[in-house]
């Protein structure tokens, strides 16, 4: 997992470093997989990979774009939608490029097939950086084969058209639509990567307006998009029920009793192979519908062995990590000047403290589910099997596949299906091979549902941690020293995903004595990304101290902030996952602007700010609190301002950054994940509620558009959002708030 | 197993279920009406918000049996064909959706509150509106989208008490 990840990071980062000549693009698409090559792609080799009955004599212009007679250009999205909006905003680059008009422009989900489409990997807000050239490119090539095809048959100099509105066009005003011409332009010499020239921004027509998700008809009607809607004939249904203590082994189970209830069909023990990431052990119950599958599971009583099952317990690291506060840890991580001259100096102010945050679960609102349908080969012919999977990274699935079932990539199919909400949780396949391996034992196809006690007890749990922080500032109140003991989990040894605090976390790149050192403790409970991994939990830490040692020196935050960042410069040139100060600087000073920071306010009111850095984005907030005698909080308004370059589709962005508000606060508030012997003690929406509509504030977002390369804004919305809240709790009532969820520290909203 | 007559988008349906079975289950797995969602099986969530003669309510929780013989209307039966409601058009108009998976819930609560209250104040949308979860953070738009329909007099509404003819 790890290294698929930093895989993804260092993609992105090459891409921004490499330029774009023909030979950095082939070396690009080699290190996402190959066979992403233009020239390389011609129409027969379309029609055999993409199985899309209903644009049969439709002209292809390359893997993404075909146009049909009538004039319909379809457009592929070959990444996962998970409500981050890539589906409407990918193909609105390539239609910007190519001169589409968006009404002729219809998108549909690409095959799962990386030699056509490149990566099909949706997750670290890495789409839009990785995929950017590659749209733009596939856009631009396919204008140029329309204007090649229109200089044929206006017998005109190809020096003399453009394309735009779906139609060359001659100086003279005479024009073919792309419908007349796509015939020929599919036979047009596929143009060379690197003579291809992209539009300037300003010629815009399509990136930076707002449209609506090329889905939102289908999901206003009942549409079957969703992994869930999935419906294949002679269908059964299925639940899974693994040990609630993690890694606990079935020994036996009330199967006959299980089998006579009303709509099962059958019910067995699974063997797994102890990779929580495949298959744990459990018992399937298969039916004739979900209903009876989830009835059947409340009756199903099976005996665990635990021996080697987790036996996490939150209340033992919570109780273990106070009692390092204040102590360092192991060997330092990351080491910068000398901290302790800086503490030690009389003439310094210095300042300690303890953070803490939870487990947090994805919480998807549609829950883990997979249709499988494994045929066995007969008379010679090989095994197969057909998956429908609402899932980040399509590709995953194919290596249990092939470890589990022997399964080659000819042998397994795959339909990516649309996500109801992802945050990471969906990178992992272990639901994949469930209803695969239930498949296979009923011979039938096959839909499993986790229910929603299921899908939060056996989760890939956003970590939760503590920091012990300390902090010097000079005599004319500048920060001068930070120190951080990171208490967090590790897994056979290794740090888990989300846990960790690095040489490039604010503010340790910007000053001259830093110190981190770690504890981790180990960890059987599983982890994965959860929106904006380890930012999620280092913001809250690191923003909310730094607004305690500003006001303990007696600064304003804001100012604080901007003279730590210092001169604007890129702290680590050519890397767009590290920070360029200038665009910090920017983002700060423009949410306290428009937030009125500074104005005098109520009592029982304030307005707390914090920046941060995440996934390429730039991102400052601002919160505008009321709190009350009882602790009741209402956040009325928080002001976001973002630079994450240009805007490719207005409406999806500020729904992000909007969600990822509200989301944010919703975790801040209330959510925690618990374990005790192995066991997560939350179930469902009673005892891990989300934030309702009415505690909803209003988030006002401004973008800068930088002419810096456009990244992702799925994730970098949201780490901002609790400190900026706790700055806020602070300025109206003098109480800091160390801990998530502030519910525990007696707020409610 | 007993047999219910319920009336589905204007439509008889005859259910051969399990008294038990709610209708959540009986629309997704039985009639293949999947527009309607599971979410959580104890009546928290409201992504599987449905109208049981007019009124908003939670189909996981609601057994088949329990409205036998009434009329239910699901988020596949709320446009009158191809016309979408006013307030599936203003659910497109202001792209609300993020991932997508609790809005049909969240249009079926907004369309019983516009059906009772043609002109709500956002305090009504408040309480209307507080059951229906979504994790994604659509609430701004989904309040929006709601005045926007109301505000849209000249367009199609969705009228509970329509008649079958009309549905069918």
């Amino acid at each position: 997992m790890n290294s698929d990840l930093n895989l993804l990071a260092a993609s992105v980062r090459r891409a921004a470093a490499t330029p774009l000549d023909r030979r950095g693009f082939l070396k690009l698409t080699g290190l996402l997989g190959g066979g992403f090559v233009l020239a390389a792609m011609t129409p027969s080799l379309f029609a055999a990979a993409v199985e899309a009955a209903p644009l049969i004599s439709s002209a292809e212009l390359n893997a993404f774009i075909r146009v049909t007679p009538e004039g319909k250009i379809v457009i592929y999205s070959a990444n996962a939608e998970m409500g981050q909006g890539i589906k409407t905003a990918l193909p609105m680059v390539i239609a910007e490029e190519m001169g589409a008009s968006w009404s002729d422009v219809e998108v549909l989900q690409s095959p799962v097939n990386e030699s056509l489409f490149g990566q099909q990997m949706a997750g670290g807000s890495t789409t839009v950086p990785r995929t950017w050239d590659q749209m733009r490119q596939m856009g631009a090539s396919a204008r140029e084969m329309f204007i090649g095809a229109g200089a044929i048959v206006m017998e005109v100099p190809r020096e003399e058209l453009t394309a735009a509105n779906s139609r060359v066009t001659h100086e003279s005003g005479d024009f073919r639509t792309f419908a007349q011409l796509a015939t020929l332009a599919a036979k047009q010499r596929v143009p060379d990567v690197a003579t291809l020239e992209f539009k300037e921004r300003e010629d815009y027509t399509i990136i930076g307006t707002a449209i609506s998700g090329v889905d939102n008809e289908a999901i206003v009607t009942g549409g079957a998009l969703f992994g869930i809607d999935t419906r294949v004939p002679d269908m059964v249904y299925a639940a899974y029920q693994k040990c609630p203590a993690i890694g606990g082994k079935v020994v036996d189970a009330n199967i006959e009793e299980v089998k006579r209830l009303p709509g099962i069909v059958d019910a067995f023990i699974v063997k797994g192979n102890d990779n929580v990431m495949e298959l744990l052990d459990g018992v399937a119950i298969v039916g004739t519908n979900t209903h009876a599958v989830f009835s059947a599971k409340q009756k199903l009583n099976v005996q665990w062995d635990e021996t080697k099952a987790s036996k996490d317990s939150w209340s033992k690291l919570a109780n273990d990590a106070k009692a390092l506060h204040g102590k360092r840890g192991s060997e330092p991580v990351v080491k910068k000047g000398d901290v302790d001259a800086a503490f030690g100096n009389p003439q310094n102010t210095t300042l300690e403290a303890f953070y803490e945050y939870p487990f947090v679960a994805h919480l998807c609102m549609e829950p883990m589910n997979c249709t499988a349908h494994y045929k066995r080969g007969s008379g010679g012919t090989k095994d197969t099997v057909e998956l429908w999977i609402p899932t980040q990274g399509p590709s995953r699935a194919f290596g249990p596949m092939k470890t589990m079932f022997g399964l080659e990539q000819d042998q397994v199919t795959i339909h990516q299906m649309r996500l109801g909400g992802s945050f990471g949780r969906r990178i992992f396949s272990e639901y994949v091979c469930e209803a695969t391996e239930i498949s296979k034992r009923v011979g039938k196809p096959v839909k499993l549902t986790w229910t929603r006690e299921d899908d939060i007890r056996h989760d890939f749990y956003r970590v939760g941690g503590f920091q012990s922080v300390k902090a010097a500032v000079d005599k004319s109140g500048k920060l001068i020293a930070f120190e951080n003991h990171h208490i967090g989990m590790q897994a056979n040894g290794q740090p888990v995903i989300g846990s960790g605090f690095t040489a490039n976390e604010f503010p340790l790149e910007s000053i001259e004595n830093g110190l981190v050192t770690n504890t981790l403790f180990e960890l059987r409970t599983p982890c994965g990304p959860w929106r904006a991994p380890r930012s999620n939990t280092n913001a809250f830490v690191v923003q909310s101290f730094l607004d305690e040692v500003a006001r303990k020196a007696g600064r304003d935050y804001r100012d604080f902030l901007l003279e730590i960042l210092g001169p604007a410069r890129w702290i680590e040139e050519g890397n767009i996952r590290a920070m360029h100060t200038g665009r910090a600087a920017g983002v700060i000073k423009l949410a306290a602007e428009k937030a009125g920071w500074g104005k005098p306010m109520p009592a029982g009111s304030g307005l707390g700010l914090a920046f941060f850095f995440s996934h390429a984005g730039h991102i400052a907030e601002v919160a505008e609190v009321e709190v009350d005698a009882n602790k009741k909080l209402k956040v009325k308004r928080v002001t976001v301002a973002v630079d994450v370059g240009p805007i490719i589709n207005f409406s999806g962005a500020v729904s992000q950054v909007q969600g990822a508000v509200i989301d944010g606060l919703s975790t801040m508030m209330t959510q925690k994940i618990t374990m005790e012997g192995g066991r997560i003690q939350q179930s469902n929406f009673h005892d891990y509620p989300v934030l309702r509509l009415p505690s909803t504030p209003i988030v006002d977002v401004h973008f800068i558009q930088s002419d810096y390369r456009p990244t992702g804004l799925g994730e970098p919305a949201l780490p901002p959002l609790a400190p900026a809240v706790g700055n806020a709790i602070f300025a109206a009532t003098g109480q800091r708030v160390r801990k998530m969820p502030f519910s525990e520290e007696g707020y409610s909203i | 197993m007993p047999r219910y007559t319920l009336n589905i988008n204007g439509t008889e349906q005859v259910l051969d279920v399990q008294p038990d079975m709610p209708l959540l289950w009986a629309l997704r797995d039985v009639l293949g009406l999947i527009g309607t969602k599971y979410g959580c099986g104890i009546a928290q969530c409201g992504v599987c918000t449905v109208h049981v003669n007019g009124t908003a309510m939670r189909s996981c929780v609601t057994t088949v049996a329990s409205i036998a013989g009434q009329k239910v209307t699901t988020i596949e039966g709320l446009a009158n064909g191809a016309q979408l409601t006013a307030l599936q058009q203003a659910w497109i108009d202001l792209d609300v959706a993020q991932c997508g998976y609790c809005q049909a819930g969240q249009i079926m609560s907004a369309a019983a509150l516009l059906a009772a209250k043609a002109d709500p104040t956002d305090e009504d949308i408040d309480a209307a509106m507080a059951g229906n979860y979504c994790r994604c953070g659509t609430y701004l738009r989904i309040r929006s989208a709601i005045h926007k329909a109301a505000s849209t007099k000249s367009a199609l509404f969705y009228d509970a008490t329509r008649s079958e003819e009309q549905h069918a």
